[in-house]
């Protein structure tokens, strides 16, 4: 799985490290969806450590499309729900 | 519903087609992909520039805030040399109030170093992609033009145009931080340039240094009295009140 962290590039995650990080991503979810700053907080520097130490950095040059894009390190909830309304438009 | 890394994926993917609609066909679309990317490492350069003048405008304003609290720890001490317990808890209430605002000032400070990396990362990447991408898309062209083959332009087009949608939203989130940060960094600097900065904490221009000299130059006239009753009780005076008590006595 090709994996992009925004503002910093693409990583390729081995299979079996998938479902660690979708776990972490639906704690990610549920924090989004209750409004819970400090748990949204938590579960997206998890993330972002997560790709990083299981996935392995693709080169700049190296253009794919990805299939998990990850919030930029250091987002707010706040941030990323405006991001997620873009959605519908 | 769904989680946020395939939710963000859609909308990426969304904001790259949307890029490339007015494209006619895959040709084309090769050299607006080209174009954009090209429009964008520009933007993303000026961005840069501008996340970098806001960081050093910080770090000049942290430095002078600095300076203001190491006056206040001085005066305060001044005011306890001289007994005035109040006027040093004055002083140190307003260095406490600029701490405050210095820590707050190290956050954002954070938070612009952190802009920065993302646009440094971020020009990197474009610049080499622009590079890459020159190449291919040359290629790709030219076996469109002699077969119609479009497999590959299908796939080089949408990795390019997902990192340029990636591009455009970490630009538009650094200039939402830059446009914050400068509006902030304006108000602070018409703080300090005015001088009211001891005035918006309270009390006039310096007036803990107005007390202070005013305290000093008190002592020194308490000083002067005390030598003045001294040659006064030394009897080196005119004895106006000594002729008084003299006819006081007098009656008896």
């Amino acid at each position: 799985m090709i994996v992009r962290i925004l503002g910093e590039g693409l990583y390729e995650l081995p299979d079996p490290d998938l479902p660690v990080v979708e776990e972490i991503d639906d704690v990610l979810m549920d924090a989004v969806d209750r409004g819970d700053e400090a748990a949204f907080t938590g579960a997206l520097a998890d993330l972002i450590g997560e790709v990083r130490h299981s996935g392995t950095r693709l080169a700049h040059d190296d253009v794919r499309s990805s299939g998990m894009v990850v919030p930029h390190e250091g987002s707010s909830l706040a941030e990323v729900k405006a991001l997620l309304a873009e959605e519908g438009g | 519903m769904g989680s946020v890394t395939k939710r963000l994926s859609g909308i990426l993917q969304a904001k790259a087609n949307k890029a490339l609609d007015k494209a006619e066909n895959p040709a084309d679309m090769l050299d607006l992909s080209y174009e954009k990317q090209q429009e964008n490492l520009q933007k993303v350069r000026r961005a840069l520039a501008d996340v970098t003048t806001a960081k050093k405008r910080l770090e000049l304003q942290a430095a002078q805030l600095q300076d203001q609290t190491d006056k206040l720890q001085d005066q305060a001490k001044q005011a306890l040399a001289q007994n005035n317990e109040d006027l040093a808890r004055e002083a140190l209430s307003r260095r406490a109030t600029l701490a405050q605002q210095l820590q707050d000032m190290g956050t954002q400070h954070d938070q612009v170093a952190k802009q920065q990396q993302q646009l440094e990362a971020t020009e990197q990447r474009l610049s080499a992609e622009i590079e890459q991408f020159r190449t291919k898309k040359e290629t790709l062209k030219a076996s469109y033009v002699a077969s119609k083959a479009e497999s590959g332009i299908g796939e080089a087009v949408s990795g390019i145009s997902e990192s340029m949608a990636d591009a455009g939203v970490t630009l538009q989130r650094a200039q939402d931080k830059i446009a914050d940060m400068q509006a902030r960094a304006g108000a602070m600097d018409e703080l300090i340039d005015s001088g009211a900065l001891p005035d918006a904490l309270g009390g006039g221009k310096d007036d803990i240094q107005a007390q202070l000299d005013a305290a000093s130059s008190s002592s020194q006239v308490d000083a002067e009295l005390a030598a003045l009753k001294a040659q006064v009780a030394a009897g080196s005076l005119p004895s106006g009140s000594a002729s008084a008590g003299a006819d006081d006595q007098e009656p008896k």
